[in-house]
């Protein structure tokens, strides 16, 4: 039986979508069998980022309501076989989906995949709440700023209630994946630290990706991190995270601040 | 419920002071009296007495500490003056079945009681008349007077306990709310909104180990964290009313 993961966050635009796509393909670069939702139905993005975007046919709402066969639906990647994509719908909005829909295309992709990974919309509209709703443990997006902390800290709260673990007196795994995060600017106290984040969210931390253009370069050339460019400090956090979800114990490295090329020179002549 | 504080109702203790001796008069002890008031229920009968007897039942079963080793004394005027004398004796009984301690009686002459295995109860006793309403059960009885939260409250989430205090043990988060009935206990930062003393008013207070709050109250008072300065932020703090005003005080 696959394992469900939301991946949510409250707020737009903290990496939800590239963090979905980043751990499946690391999750998948690791032998695992995953498929990847896009529940953004009427915004739908992970098709881009994965770069699938011409080769959606049918979609989840097409499956949802029984207008074609799951089979039909996925999408699998022509770089790692073990990859899957579910897409969204463009031009349906939210309400296409429903819960009996969903939880019977959950139940069916549990038989044949071992993770099933929900990438969430943003908010916490009905996007939202289905997407976390069969859940198994959830990965909550952060970056490290205040308004996203607190809208983690809300879905976290909804997280707790609303999902179908919870309902039935269950407690869901939830863990923290920091975002965006920019050393440099944590340290000039610009930005909240991790220990800060950790402090407020109060739950376990999965992994730290650092701000990086690596991420934005993949993302525009429609392919996870971990495989554009394995070598980059972002895969590398990804691939860590993803083996973290395995259940490796791996250690946690802050990303450092990284000096430039002239300051390394400075600092090693001021020092000599 | 009337009750009456009256002087002597136990029988005063009477106590030798020295030990027996001979009765040959020359060395009988001396007797000391002393006074003492206790606070005795004064109940009513009315007619009629099922109804009466069931509705002190019902009475009897919510707040069985309240009758418990009370005396009572049990105005009799209600049930001569509409049944007459020879529902006296029902009345008395039906009151020491029930297990009430029956220490005299009023609004009747001792002549109506004369007769009865009751004429040797006391018909006027003297004493002042207190308000006394039977209460509920205290604890044990009844339902916890608090609540324990024992993980954080999270952003959006609402905590309202109006039957007394909120315990949370963890952080209030930035945009959730707890609201008591009581005093508020936060072991944790409080970094949302804290209102106490819905029920209990201004006696309620709010503590938590860490103020970072958005806004607290106290019974119909608040205040927004601009009120408060940065010496507070951060630190062990504790919000009471005090003459009217709200008062956030450190406790460290």
């Amino acid at each position: 039986m696959g394992k469900v993961m939301v991946v949510t966050s409250g707020k737009g635009g903290v990496g939800k979508t590239t963090s979905s796509a980043s751990l499946g393909a690391a999750l998948a670069q690791e032998g695992q069998k995953v498929v990847v939702i896009d529940f953004d139905v009427g915004l739908r993005n992970l098709d881009l980022v994965m770069g699938a975007e011409r080769r959606v046919v049918f979609d989840l709402v097409n499956v949802v309501q029984g207008d074609a066969k799951l089979p039909q639906a996925l999408i699998r990647d022509k770089r790692v076989e073990t990859l899957y994509l579910l897409p969204a719908s463009q031009t349906r909005d939210k309400d296409a989906l429903t819960e009996e829909g969903v939880g019977r295309v959950i139940d069916e992709l549990r038989e044949s995949f071992d993770w099933i990974i929900c990438d969430s919309p943003a908010g916490i509209e009905k996007g939202a709440t289905l997407a976390m709703r069969f859940a198994d443990l959830a990965v909550v997006v952060t970056n490290p700023e205040v308004s996203s902390v607190r809208d983690s800290d809300r879905i976290i709260g909804m997280l707790d209630s609303k999902t179908r673990l919870a309902e039935s007196g269950e407690r869901l795994e939830k863990q923290l994946l920091l975002t965006r995060y920019d050393p440099a600017r944590a340290a000039r106290g610009e930005m909240m630290k991790v220990e800060d984040v950790l402090e407020i969210l109060a739950i376990p931390l999965l992994g730290i990706v650092a701000e990086s253009p690596d991420v934005l370069t993949a993302s525009n050339v429609g392919c996870p991190v971990t495989l554009h460019n394995p070598g980059s400090p972002a895969a590398r956090a990804y691939r860590d995270a993803a083996r973290r979800l395995l259940g490796e114990t791996i250690a946690m490295d802050e990303p450092q601040e990284r000096r430039g090329f002239i300051s390394r020179l400075f600092g090693r002549r001021a020092a000599a | 419920m009337p009750a009456q504080l009256y002087p002597g109702a136990k029988a005063p203790a009477a106590s030798r002071s020295t030990p027996d001796t001979d009765s040959d008069g020359l060395s009988l002890p001396k007797l000391r009296v002393r006074g003492r008031s206790v606070m005795a229920l004064v109940i009513a009968p009315e007619p009629p007495f099922t109804n009466w007897f069931a509705a002190l039942d019902e009475q009897m079963r919510r707040s069985a500490s309240f009758f418990a080793d009370r005396p009572v004394v049990v105005d009799l005027g209600a049930v001569v003056e509409s049944i007459g004398r020879e529902a006296i004796p029902v009345a008395l009984d039906g009151l020491e079945e029930r297990g009430l301690r029956v220490i005299g009686t009023e609004g009747v002459g001792s002549s109506m009681l004369a007769g009865t295995r009751w004429a040797r109860l006391p018909t006027s006793l003297h004493g002042r008349d207190v308000a006394q309403t039977p209460r509920a059960d205290p604890p044990g009885a009844v339902p916890a007077p608090s609540l324990l939260v024992d993980r954080p409250v999270r952003s959006g989430q609402s905590v309202v306990f109006e039957d007394g205090d909120i315990i949370v043990v963890g952080a209030v988060a930035s945009g959730a709310e707890v609201i008591a009935g009581g005093s508020v206990h936060v072991y944790g930062a409080l970094r949302g909104r804290a209102l106490a003393g819905l029920k209990t008013g201004a006696g309620a207070r709010i503590f938590c180990r860490r103020l970072e709050a958005e806004l607290v109250g106290v019974d119909q008072l608040y205040r927004t964290a601009e009120h408060w300065g940065p010496g507070l932020h951060g630190r062990a703090v504790q919000i009471h009313c005090d003459r009217g005003a709200l008062q956030l005080s450190a406790l460290d």
